[in-house]
């Protein structure tokens, strides 16, 4: 169970394996690797350098957060890879050719570029926004009226509808949307994002970030994603870059290792007190071996069901329709005839399977209860999730060794 | 004087209204196509001048877009022309581009260059910061940046400036043949006291002005979509 839930292997060490993207790797996809050697740059005019020495090199088709403090060079560095700042020292290779000698121009359209503040053009409709960059490469027009189809629907915007507003038309969440998808037209090997997400509310950031986890899923750019955010860069990152100030790499790793061995205090304080916590954002229910759930269906002898029933602590039993849905709990003196009873009650209250456990500690601790039914995409039943579930698993982390983790295995049935 | 006006019809008042120097609708009816002649002159001299103005306003407003320290001496420069008395400038240029219409183009169109200039400056420099840098990011050239993002976005303020200027032009042009170009105030002046006349030569100068400024809001509307869309 560990072993799936951390991505570690049996010699203890981690791998780089987060839980959302375990779509294989599809071939001929477009990505490049990406290589920072010894980059340095110290701005015109100032004292200390915005970057001293940074080495750092990011696998094809990986999202690699760049976080830290305001001033650890985070945007600096994402900036020399398009020389939208040039670097004073050392090299950027881009699937191993240097950046330094190429065309700035042409080096900046084979990558995708959004930032914070989008800088969609006000005069220009939706559809030719995210024309911008196949118009410079010359594509033919109808290639590029295909491909705008194409991302606005991918972005989740009818395109007969929004192709020919213009940016002041449309939402902050929509426009960060098709700042996206402007980034992305050209088909670039690299995207460079600096804060792409940062200037919207709360809720429409959580889904435009679940919203590019799942293009990325498909799409498998390799990503330079600038956050100041660690929660962001945990929900983000394959893997992460902490930046200290002079863009001192203090540690890069994935997320989950981060949050287990911080490499130093600074990254430990940068993480958080609470970093326990959020190893719960990099699971989602269906990595956790549930509960085997204490089925019944009306009609069926108590009897049978009793046998089955003692498997679990749960004093309860949950009912469910004939495809496995769950209709309402039942308790002792409800089953205590012969057969199940079609008891009335409200329908309970269940968890997703592709919720993140710290969602679905957040949705248990409102509806205060113990336990809740994990559903799946159908909705049937696929388990139970409890507290002391959660619990296990954050207790089995903070031991520190995963070997020594206690396995619960009395418990934990295999799903 | 009189050499200034040789090109226009003098006319002599004969009716009663005419001679107690009325408004006399009749008189209008009669003589306005008089006036056409003049009017298309006076069309001509404004058109040319503010096309003039605005090609090497713009110019200058890019270059000096580019270069900020211009800006100070450009602005200094056209203001200097700005505010020169117009006869002033007409009586200045006599010797050397002669009598007729050259010398008034050249007068009236260095009355446009501060509006334009400061317009095509202000416009440039209020494009949006961000769609500057997403541009770059995505690898337009400086060129590009400007024909495609810069200019487009500077339409509104380049618009006014034009409209502004188009508007004085219409009104500083009827100064003009005291450079011998003709034009409405040429006519204006055959019969200076002659209520009439005024309201008539007048009355078209505020009608071109009108005209000229409704169809550069047209030319906005349709350059400029996206400043007119619902939001």
């Amino acid at each position: 169970m560990i072993d799936r839930v951390l991505g570690t292997r049996s010699n203890g060490a981690v791998v780089n394996e987060p839980p959302h993207f375990q779509a294989p790797r599809a071939s001929g996809v477009t990505a490049a690797t990406l290589e920072f050697q010894h980059v340095a740059k110290t701005y015109a005019g100032a004292g200390e350098p915005a970057i001293e020495d940074l080495s750092l090199s990011v696998a094809a088709g990986e999202i690699c957060v760049l976080v830290g403090p305001s001033g650890c060079g985070k945007t600096t560095a994402m900036r020399l890879v398009n020389r939208m700042i040039e670097m004073s020292s050392g090299d950027i290779l881009l699937d191993g050719h240097t950046v330094r000698d190429r065309n700035t121009a042409e080096l900046r359209r084979e990558i995708g570029y959004a930032i914070q503040q989008v800088g969609l053009f006000p005069h220009l409709s939706v559809g030719e926004n995210i024309a911008t960059v196949p118009k410079l490469l010359g594509w033919p027009k109808d290639r590029i009226a295909a491909r705008v189809n194409e991302l606005l629907e991918l972005i989740g915007l009818n395109p007969s509808d929004m192709a020919g507003r213009y940016p002041s038309q449309l939402s902050g969440g929509q426009r960060q949307r098709v700042g996206v998808a402007r980034a992305l037209a050209a088909d670039p090997p690299l995207m460079l994002m600096d804060e792409p997400f940062g200037a919207i509310d709360p809720i429409t950031r959580d889904r435009l970030q679940n919203e590019f986890l799942r293009l990325q899923g498909e799409l498998r750019k390799t990503v330079v994603f600038v956050t100041h955010d660690i929660d962001e860069a945990i929900k983000m990152g394959d893997r992460i870059a902490i930046l200290e100030k002079g863009g001192v790499l203090a540690q890069y790793a994935t997320p989950a290792e981060l949050l287990m061995r911080p490499a130093s205090p600074f990254v430990a304080d940068f993480v958080g007190a609470d970093r326990a916590l959020k190893r719960l954002a990099l699971q989602r229910v269906r990595d956790v071996d549930l509960w085997r759930a204490p089925l019944a269906q009306v009609g069926e002898s108590v009897a049978a069901l009793s046998g089955r029933a003692r498997e679990h602590d749960l004093p309860l039993v949950l009912l469910v329709d004939e495809v496995a849905r769950p209709l309402r709990w039942l308790t002792a003196e409800q089953v205590a005839g012969d057969t199940v009873p079609e008891a009335s009650g409200t329908t309970p209250f269940c968890v997703d399977a592709d919720d993140i456990l710290r969602d679905a500690l957040s949705a248990l601790l409102q509806h205060g209860v113990q336990y809740a039914p994990v559903v799946g995409p159908d909705g049937a039943v696929t388990g139970i999730l409890s507290l002391e579930l959660i619990t296990q698993f954050l207790g089995g982390q903070a031991a520190g060794d995963v070997e020594e983790a206690p396995a619960a295995a009395d418990r934990v049935l295999p799903a | 004087m009189m050499g200034l006006l040789a090109a226009v019809t003098i006319r002599t008042r004969t009716a009663t209204c005419e001679t107690q120097n009325g408004f006399c609708p009749d008189w209008i009816a009669k003589h306005w196509t008089d006036y056409l002649d003049p009017m298309w002159q006076h069309l001509q001299l404004v058109v040319v001048s503010v096309a003039f103005g605005f090609v090497i306003g713009f110019t200058l407003g890019v270059m000096a877009h580019r270069r900020r320290w211009l800006v100070g001496p450009i602005t200094g420069f056209t203001g200097v022309l700005y505010t020169i008395p117009s006869i002033a400038l007409f009586t200045l240029l006599l010797p050397i581009t002669g009598f007729g219409f050259r010398t008034a183009v050249i007068a009236l169109t260095s009355y446009t260059l501060l509006i334009i200039f400061r317009n095509v400056v202000t416009g440039l420099a209020n494009v949006p910061a961000d769609a500057l840098e997403a541009g770059r990011g995505m690898g337009l050239t400086q060129r590009q940046r400007l024909w495609r993002v810069e200019v487009p976005l500077a339409l509104p303020e380049i618009y006014a400036g034009l409209r502004i200027a188009t508007t004085t032009t219409v009104g500083l042009a009827a100064l003009a043949f005291f450079a011998g170009a003709g034009g409405l105030g040429a006519q204006l002046m055959t019969d200076i006291n002659f209520k009439s006349n005024i309201v008539l030569a007048g009355g078209l100068c505020v009608v071109l002005a009108v005209v000229l400024d409704l169809v550069l809001l047209g030319a906005e509307r349709l350059t400029v979509r996206w400043e007119f869309v619902g939001r």
